[in-house]
């Protein structure tokens, strides 16, 4: 029972830096990246893909506030700012959301479930490729082709691009087609990756690793996957119409023939409310990673993590119309939809409590990834909060399509989602690299952030209360809006000192990083077994469990989970 | 770079790392900030700037805070229920958030790791089915509640009987103007609506109809109502009932195309008999003075007759807003600009100037002939 | 019971032992099978969308053709896309037993059987066009129907060219028993196609006429 448990060396642990040892010249080791079909590699180019399009829609979410700061101001013209709102919500969902989700399932569902790949590895790499070609191709828009006003083609109808809008009648040369075949080629990359994904946790488990006893974040993952089946599909199914409707002349969403733009509307929402769950969702898996190991407790409730989290994967297919609440529905169909809302509020809710049981009673230890996990927690109560309101569809009558809105789903979004991202990248950086990133350059990237999203999004609920819709490149003065603009722009400055603090960060560290061994944070599930980073192979024995925390019961021999749970 | 083995605790010592092995710091006190004390730093400078600032920054904007349309200064039947809701709502949640967030801050001072910590693991915990029961049937119960409070304001508000002494007003939404009609009236404008108030037991609200030309738009004036679509192929309805006179402040609210932002709308609210005034005004025919003949004519030979309508001239288009009592409205442009006899001359000389994007193509019109015209449109009252 | 956990510092590999009380099932499920089955369900997705449509545009044609007017129904070209099914799982059988004559025979039959299907689809529409006056773009019947069957018959023509690749290699003599895993999984498409139709037909030439 004594020892250390160690990996050494096991020749061919591929650290970032050794590869060039080992192989000739530069242009190598770029191949061997291009060409690769390893789980990890993949992974961590689509958590780089998805950082350097986070910089860039969080640019052009500068640009929309530099514009919106002041009254009547003549910083952007509205086709730009049309452009680039439309743009910075597309990025944000599809270019930076998807692929980060994918990204971190991809590096970690094999390793926590102790399989040395996904089960179809090509498949992987054709699904990544897959989704940067798409990425880049909606990017193209901005050089290719002609704009009504010279500047390029980027769509600019909105992330949601309603019908008849989009209509060859009223968005004229090919910003939107771009917008359908940029997001439609990345969705079948995120079907593809998806059924990859649950057919390795289906078949590739390791021996004594039942489905009740997989981590959180495998089953989480399991669920965003099967959600991503069934909703993605919508959204390819209206794209398609749209496409058809703008090239071949047909009518699916062709007011003037009697097609119907509350089609598109059902059709895209019953996407785009899952959507925003199936990013949630590995948010709340990484909080259930992390939140335990720093609390020095197993997470509270486990059952009812994942059923309530499968709650909500079956609830929210049955909330779309929430956003709809205005297009004249009638009062049984309003309420319907205010009913299901509000229930899969329920679910959502409770997974709060859960990991403040788990916080509860144990022994927190702030690092920086425990900062952003604490700071979710409050964001993510808000953004329920302000979500219940809009789910009372009288409130939702006056808060929709206003900044409230904004706000709320900025405080999913970005309060909740961006800073589990953040946590877990500070949490599994060690493991990727096999060095930590620096505790003070993280805690001034966590304050400087978190008073930065607080000073622009806290405030940005006032303007929607005080009557100012969305989407709109200016306002009057004398509504009352300046004031609160103004600070919601400066918040920004911080948001970007902050970022680009975690961006020296990483850079600085995969230099000159503390090296982190196996398990710098003492953990108990089985990426930390292996060595950091993991060799191409994962594990040199596929590991045999009898709990779900399997280095807990190597650590505490008497006293092992399986006794319990 | 080789991977650095043996990081691991002995497995001897239950015990959580060492912290500098692991790279973690503890929280040094007095030189780190506690969550608490940066949560606290939050709220007071919130309850500052919204105390001081907004008083400012209404003096700065020189706003009249009776325009101001915040959703939580209803002058309207439907707008005062849906307040009434909202306020219901908050304070729900509100205490939700006391509880859960203080919950929160308390474990995380309560539970912090001490500096003199013995490194033992704490109890693990797995769950506790009373506990779990209890915080899942109460928040079903706030939610049974709140559907049933939203419900009956659904119905409130959707399905409320029109009474036969209700105004009708149609409004077509346009990329970027609104087209307002009084049918049974014969009122056509654009723009701007009047409404009479509706004071003392005889209730006179009045019901929109809402129609698209083209796209999908969403009529809000926040004081007066919630916001409701208008989608091409589809009519739907909504309904207002001001109690007070004067002026809401509104504007389209559903992305419509690159002048979106500038779809204002006004509603004059006015007592019963100057509307009656209002109405009558509106139901003549065109001024026809005779000074501003050579500019009527120039309005009747250009193209201007394509999408404009003059009511008593050849002038019948329904592309563009009906000029007909043009200078009974305070903006041009949908509120891309104030109305007068220079800002006439000057939105036609060139209206991308003042809503880049606009449908309304520049006249090129010479300068006499744009005097003449400028001159004829502001005898249109 | 302790699990024992052995260690071995001077190789350095780890070696995490411990006494398996559960063991997960033996039998884990095919990852063709799976995979497959993921995909049938976003398939399936996009097909329902693609009804919902059909269904909720019935009746608002402002003009145009009708579907009662113009649809005939396909009976033989359904009956050969059905039997298909059958004869793909006879192939199927075969070459779980070994036999490979009788295999190339049924997956030649199975192709034949989904080409005449093609075929027939084809000429229904050269008909609907050119004597019938629809397109897709004469009115909303005409969008939703070119679209549904349409999107039905471009997963028809994948199915054909992957079981024409099949057929390429069965020919070549080299699929073999231990082959049958994988052409299962192609077949269970096939049985997806073929149920998509069931559905198509449904909806199209019964409920919508």
């Amino acid at each position: 029972m004594n020892g250390t448990l160690t990996t050494g060396d096991i020749g061919g642990a591929t650290a970032l830096g050794s590869i060039a040892a080992t192989e000739k010249t530069v242009f190598d080791h770029i191949h061997s990246w291009l060409v690769t079909v390893d789980h990890k590699r993949l992974g961590l180019m689509y958590i780089i893909y998805a950082l350097v399009f986070f910089v860039v829609a969080g640019l052009e979410a500068t640009l929309i506030r530099i514009q919106l700061a002041a009254p009547n101001n003549h910083f952007l013209s509205p086709q730009v700012f049309n452009q680039l709102f439309t743009m910075h919500g597309t990025t944000m969902v599809f270019l930076v959301g998807m692929p980060m989700i994918f990204g971190f399932a991809n590096y970690l569902v094999p390793l926590m479930i102790g399989a040395r790949d996904l089960a179809f590895p090509r498949l992987n790499a054709f699904g990544f490729w897959l989704s940067v070609f798409g990425g880049l191709l909606l990017y193209f828009s901005f050089i290719g082709g002609e704009g009504m006003a010279g500047a390029g083609s980027a769509p600019d109808v909105g992330w949601f691009a309603y019908a008849p809008l989009t209509g060859k009648a009223f968005s004229k040369g090919h910003s939107t087609d771009y917008w359908i075949l940029g997001i439609m080629i990345g969705g079948f990359g995120s079907i593809s990756t998806a059924a990859n994904i649950i057919t390795t946790i289906f078949c590739m488990r390791c021996r004594g690793m039942t489905l009740a006893k997989m981590p959180l974040l495998a089953w989480l993952n399991l669920i965003m996957c099967g959600m991503v089946l069934i909703v993605v599909s919508p959204l390819t199914a209206a794209q398609i119409m749209l496409l058809l409707d703008r090239f071949v002349g047909s009518h699916f969403f062709d007011t003037q023939a009697g097609g119907s733009a509350t089609l598109w509307m059902h059709f895209f929402w019953i996407f785009g409310h899952p959507e925003v769950y199936v990013l949630m969702i590995p948010a709340f898996a990484f909080a259930s990673e992390i939140i335990p190991v720093f609390s020095r407790k197993a997470i509270f409730g486990y059952p009812v993590m994942v059923g309530a989290t499968l709650a909500i994967g079956f609830v929210s297919l049955s909330v779309w119309a929430h956003h709809m609440f205005t297009i004249g529905m009638t009062s049984t169909g309003n309420t319907f939809f205010a009913i299901s809302t509000m229930m899969v509020g329920i679910p959502t809710g409770i997974k709060i409590f859960n990991w403040l049981g788990t916080m509860w009673g144990g022994k927190l230890r702030f690092d920086t990834p425990m900062l952003f996990s604490t700071a979710f927690l409050f964001q993510f109560l808000i953004a329920g909060l302000t979500g219940i309101m809009l789910a009372a569809a009288p409130f939702n009558w006056q808060l929709n399509d206003s900044y409230f809105v904004i706000a709320h789903f900025h405080f999913v979004l970005v309060g909740a989602l961006i800073f589990m991202i953040f946590a877990a990248v500070y949490y599994w950086f060690p493991k990727a690299t096999g060095r930590l990133l620096s505790e003070r350059l993280g805690k001034w990237h966590f304050w400087l952030f978190l008073i930065g999203f607080h000073m622009t999004f806290d405030t940005m609920h006032i303007p929607g209360i005080l009557g100012m819709p969305r989407r709109i490149y200016t306002y009057e003065a004398g509504r009352g809006w300046g004031i609160w603009n103004l600070v919601c722009t400066i918040g920004v400055a911080f948001q970007i000192i902050g970022t680009l603090i975690f961006v020296i960060n990483i850079l600085l560290s995969l230099r000159k990083g503390r090296p982190a061994g196996n398990d710098p944070w003492d953990a108990w599930t089985l990426e930390w077994s292996t060595s950091s980073p993991p060799p191409e192979y994962n594990f040199a024995e596929v590991p045999t469990v009898k709990s779900r925390r399997p280095l807990w019961d190597i650590k505490h021999p008497s006293d092992p989970d399986w006794k319990y749970e | 770079m080789k991977s650095v083995p043996g990081t691991l605790p002995k497995l001897d010592l239950i015990s959580c790392p060492k912290s500098r092995e692991a790279g973690t710091t503890y929280s040094r006190t007095g030189a780190r900030l506690t969550r608490s004390v940066g949560r606290a730093s939050l709220l007071i400078y919130w309850l500052v700037s919204l105390i001081l600032v907004q008083q400012g920054a209404f003096a700065a904007e020189k706003t009249d805070s009776a325009l101001v349309p915040s959703i939580f200064a209803p002058e309207s039947a439907p707008a005062h229920d849906i307040s009434h809701l909202a306020g219901f709502v908050l304070v729900i949640t509100a205490a939700i958030f006391i509880v859960v967030a203080g919950l929160l801050v308390y474990a995380v001072v309560r539970f912090r790791r001490r500096a003199n910590d013995d490194e033992i693991e704490p109890a693990q915990v797995y769950g506790s089915g009373p506990v779990e029961t209890a915080w899942t049937t109460v928040p079903f119960l706030i939610v049974v509640v709140l559907t049933l409070t939203t419900a009956r304001v659904i119905q409130q508000v959707q399905d409320a009987r029109k009474p036969a002494a209700a105004l009708d007003v149609q409004v077509i939404g346009h990329q970027w103007w609104w087209e307002i009609r009084y049918p049974k009236l014969g009122i056509v404008t654009a723009n701007e609506l009047h409404v009479p108030v509706s004071q003392g037991r005889e209730r006179l609200p009045t019901f929109l109809d809402l129609r698209s030309a083209d796209v999908v738009h969403s009529f809000w004036v926040p004081r007066l109502a919630g916001k409701t679509d208008l989608i091409p192929n589809k009519v739907n309805s909504m309904w207002i009932e001001p109690e007070r006179t004067g002026l809401f402040l509104g504007q389209c609210a559903k992305y419509c195309g690159t002048q979106h932002a500038k779809m204002l709308l006004r509603v004059y609210v006015d007592t019963p008999e100057d509307f009656d005034r209002w109405v009558k005004e509106q139901k003549q025919l065109a001024e026809n003075d005779p000074a501003a003949a050579a500019g009527r004519l120039v309005f009747e030979r250009t193209a201007c007759i394509n999408c404009h309508a003059v009511n008593g001239t050849v002038g019948n288009g329904r592309f563009g807003p009906d000029l007909t009592h043009l200078m009974s409205r305070a903006t041009l442009g949908s509120g891309a600009l104030t109305n007068s006899l220079e800002g006439l001359r000057a939105w036609i000389k060139s209206p991308e100037q003042f809503k880049p994007g606009v449908l309304m193509p520049a006249m090129n019109l010479n300068d006499a002939d744009l005097d003449k015209l400028a001159a004829y449109l502001a005898t249109l009252k | 019971m302790n699990a024992t956990t052995t260690l071995s510092v001077e190789t350095g590999r780890p070696a995490i032992r411990s006494l398996p009380i559960e063991v997960s099932a033996d039998r884990v499920p095919s990852k063709g099978v799976i995979g497959m089955t993921c995909l049938i369900i976003a398939e399936s997705a996009i097909f329902t969308i693609f009804v919902v449509a059909y269904l909720y545009y019935l009746g608002k044609d402002l003009s145009g053709p009708t579907p009662r007017q113009v649809l005939e129904l396909p009976i033989l070209n359904s009956i050969c896309l059905l039997s298909s099914s059958a004869t793909i799982t006879f192939a199927l059988r075969s070459l779980r037993n070994g036999n490979a004559k009788k295999f190339n025979f049924w997956w030649l039959v199975t192709i034949a059987l989904g080409a005449y299907f093609l075929l027939g689809t084809g000429r229904e529409w050269h008909h609907l066009i050119h004597d019938k006056g629809l397109t897709i773009q004469t009115n909303l019947f005409g969008t939703t129907f070119y679209s549904l069957v349409g999107l039905h018959a471009s997963h028809v023509i994948i199915g054909l060219l992957a079981l024409s690749i099949v057929m390429a290699f069965a020919i070549a003599g080299v699929v073999k028993r231990e082959h049958a895993e994988r052409v299962h999984v192609l077949g269970l498409y096939w049985h997806f196609v073929d149920v998509v139709w069931v559905v198509v037909f449904t909806v199209v030439y019964i409920i919508g006429r």
